[in-house]
């Protein structure tokens, strides 16, 4: 399985996980979305092998589940890297300056919101308010939450990240 | 039946109870325009071109959906509503791929219809546009996004009829977009290349590829000896492309229309047909007599066969190893025929004219080619056959009475049944219960009705001397899926059973001629064109397979017996079971 490809002995322990969370709705009217759900949880995104696995069991076409995958803007079907970095596109936040903040991140890293770094190690993520509008422009970076933000901040932060 | 009192455009009538507002209109006369509607197959009033005004209702209401009730009120012409079809028409075409002339469904497209009708004479909305690439990797269905206006016509046809569900609607919003999951080609899908898809794509979104080139090049090429065959659907729809009625036999018109065209010979695949029935009937009574591996299923329909490789893996052995047709009649001229004629087979070259968009992968396919030449060079539909007849300038409603050449343009009734769902099986009894019985059954007992029909699965079983034959017969992949699964469960037990990829079988193939919503919502025309092919068959002196000479002589005179030797080399094909989703490492 192409999600599965992990050298450090994690590669059964996805698909157990992934087979435990279709058996738990399986029988269960509309279970599709709570089972992409945790399964993107599990995966990070729901690639082809995921999602297959899930037509399969839960007997619905892939077309079907791909549709579903591609409607919600919660699914998505690229990998987060290491480090996601959700960017609050809110309306705080957007006119305190994000869009600049997101060019500065999409700068340093080489890559469009969306998507991953080649080495896996970074991501980023436009996403809605998170709620924390008194620190606008605000972004996360996993649970890291970093406010007040200034293009001229990023590389520093980025930094950080850079040797873990 | 129950009957309710309705007004509509100021008429007051009565009308069934269980009605649509549409159905109401109709019945009163009214033409109210649809776009997205198909009645048995997707009727979800989304496009909104079929509004009307309901007295008492707060916004103009779906026709198509809406269900008549006592006393309803119905204005179906309001300036209200003619402005709001104008305007959702115009929203559709705005950003619609609008290169009407160069359009293989212009003048057979609803979607242009729709705009002549509603008097659309400048498009105001300059919106925002797409141009998403072409998928046309699949050797049967070329799919253009950029035409679709997302009707989901295909997808219901697809996934609730076929059971397939290849396509589906992806993404959201200005993006939505009918394709394969994850962008993939149709050719690296489960598609089964069966085209019902074409068939009821009100535009040119989805169309079969067009081979007619690779045709004009052979018939120009001096080197060539081109043989043109023609399975028995063709010859009762083709008449449809140059306006005649439904149901229209026109055999003689379209040997006319190919000879024109300079086809060396026109054969017909129904001589080949009977050779299936010799073959596959014999496997058939081997099967029983030996305790092989039942129940035997027809391998005639490419369609069935790719979707039973994909999805029933567990049931390839009991696929009949019988080449179709058409294959079988590809393999006989380029050996016994070649020979024959002392031609150079490498120098044959065959066009198989068919009702189907499936046969054009199956001519690709690498194990039939038992010659060492694919059996088969290329597959035209009915449309595209259509298409050259009109380019050559032929007139052809207006042509001398021909007939197919001899000696392998002779087919019995049996081969002409082919055509219509319960047909082959009809053909097998003619001539199964003919050997196993052992005596003549005459022309009075030789037409099952049993096995006739549009039932979306049909069983019969058929007494044979001191033996029954428990036979079914599917049409339409959904049915055949439902077939399937009775069988696996152990619920139904059979010897035989047909199974035809598209509804109605060959006659309503993905090849045919298209007919609009208006027309196949209300017309069935499984059963117009099959009424046809019985006809047919009724005219004919010679209605059963094994008495068919051009038979007789290929048995006597090249394959000695049926399941020869030389019968399984050039007649007979294998199957292989087909990962769904390829992932590519």
């Amino acid at each position: 399985m192409e999600a599965n490809n992990c050298c450090c002995g994690c590669v059964d322990e996805k698909a157990q996980k992934l087979q435990e969370i279709i058996e738990k709705y399986k029988n269960t009217k509309g279970a599709l979305i709570p089972v992409l759900h945790e399964a993107q949880e599990l995966y990070g995104y729901l690639p082809l092998s995921v999602q297959k696995k899930i037509s399969e069991e839960l007997d619905i076409p892939l077309t079907e589940i791909y549709g579903v995958v591609t409607f919600y803007t919660q699914f998505t079907l690229k990998p987060k890297g290491r480090y996601n970095i959700q960017l609050c596109m809110g309306t705080a936040c957007y006119v305190k300056g994000a869009e600049k903040i997101l060019e500065k991140l999409q700068e340093k890293l080489g890559i469009h919101v969306g998507d991953c770094t080649e080495d896996g190690k970074f991501s980023i993520e436009a996403c809605r308010c998170i709620g924390a509008c008194g620190l606008a422009p605000v972004m996360m970076i996993n649970d890291e939450v970093y406010g007040r933000l200034t293009p001229d901040q990023i590389e520093g932060i980025l930094d950080k990240y850079k040797d873990m | 039946m129950e009957m309710v009192n309705i007004t509509i455009d100021n008429r007051k009538l009565q009308v069934p109870k269980d009605y649509t507002v549409l159905e109401a209109a109709r019945y009163a006369n009214i033409a109210i325009p649809t776009l997205c509607f198909l009645k048995d197959i997707n009727e979800i009033g989304a496009c909104r071109m079929c509004v009307v005004e309901i007295k008492g209702a707060r916004s103009l209401q779906a026709a198509c959906v809406y269900p008549v009730s006592e006393g309803l009120v119905i204005n179906t012409k309001s300036p209200a509503v003619r402005e709001a079809r104008k305007v959702t028409l115009e929203l559709i075409l705005s950003n619609h791929d609008r290169k009407c002339l160069t359009c293989v469904r212009s003048r057979n497209c609803e979607l242009q219809k729709l705009a002549e009708e509603l008097n659309i004479k400048d498009i105001r909305f300059e919106g925002e546009t797409y141009k998403l690439p072409l998928d046309n990797f699949s050797p049967s269905i070329v799919r253009d996004p950029n035409k679709c206006v997302l009707c989901r016509r295909c997808v219901s046809m697809c996934k609730n009829i076929q059971g397939v569900a290849a396509i589906d609607t992806n993404e959201r919003g200005f993006k939505t977009i009918v394709s394969p999951a994850f962008n993939k080609s149709l050719n690296e899908v489960p598609c089964t290349m069966c085209g019902q898809c074409i068939n009821v794509c009100p535009v040119g979104a989805l169309r079969e590829k067009d081979d007619t080139d690779k045709v004009w090049q052979a018939l120009e090429n001096p080197d060539l000896y081109v043989i043109a065959q023609t399975a028995p659907a063709v010859r009762v729809a083709l008449g449809e492309e140059f306006g005649m009625p439904i149901g229209t036999r026109v055999t003689s018109n379209m040997i006319a229309a190919l000879r024109r065209l300079g086809f060396n010979k026109v054969f017909d695949t129904d001589t080949a047909a009977d050779l299936t029935i010799m073959e596959e009937g014999t496997e058939l009574i081997n099967r029983i007599k030996n305790g092989g591996k039942l129940p035997l299923i027809t391998s005639c329909s490419p369609g069935w066969i790719k979707f039973c490789e994909h999805n029933y893996p567990e049931f390839l052995d009991n696929l009949s190893t019988c080449k179709s047709p058409h294959q079988m009649f590809g393999a006989v001229l380029k050996s016994y025929y070649a020979e024959k004629m002392g031609i150079d087979p490498a120098k044959i070259f065959v066009v198989s004219i068919m009702p189907c968009t499936a046969k054009k992968f199956e001519a690709q396919r690498p194990e039939l080619s038992s010659t060492g030449y694919p059996d088969v060079d290329v597959v035209l539909t009915t449309r595209e056959l259509a298409r050259m007849i009109r380019e050559a300038g032929i007139d052809f409603t207006n042509l001398p009475e021909r007939y197919f050449d001899d000696p392998m343009g002779k087919g019995s009734g049996a081969g002409v049944i082919f055509g219509a769902t319960g047909g082959v099986m009809e053909a097998a009894l003619r001539t199964v219960a003919e050997i196993l019985g052992g005596k003549p059954i005459d022309d009075d007992s030789l037409e099952y009705n049993e096995v006739r029909g549009v039932k979306g699965i049909k069983e019969a079983s058929i007494k044979i001397g001191d033996f029954t034959l428990k036979a079914a017969v599917a049409h339409g992949l959904g049915n055949a899926r439902r077939l399937l699964d009775r069988i696996k469960a152990g619920e139904a037990e059979y010897h035989f059973v047909e199974i035809m990829a598209c509804p109605g079988g060959c006659v309503n193939g993905g090849g045919q001629p298209i007919q609009p919503s208006e027309v196949r919502s209300w017309i069935d025309l499984r059963r117009e064109r099959a009424a046809a092919i019985y006809e047919e068959d009724r005219s004919l002196s010679i209605r059963k397979s094994h008495e068919n000479p051009a038979v007789k002589m290929l048995y006597s005179e090249y394959f000695g017996e049926p399941g020869s030797h030389k019968a399984h080399e050039l007649l007979h094909t294998h199957y292989t079971k087909r990962e769904n989703y390829p992932e590519n490492k």
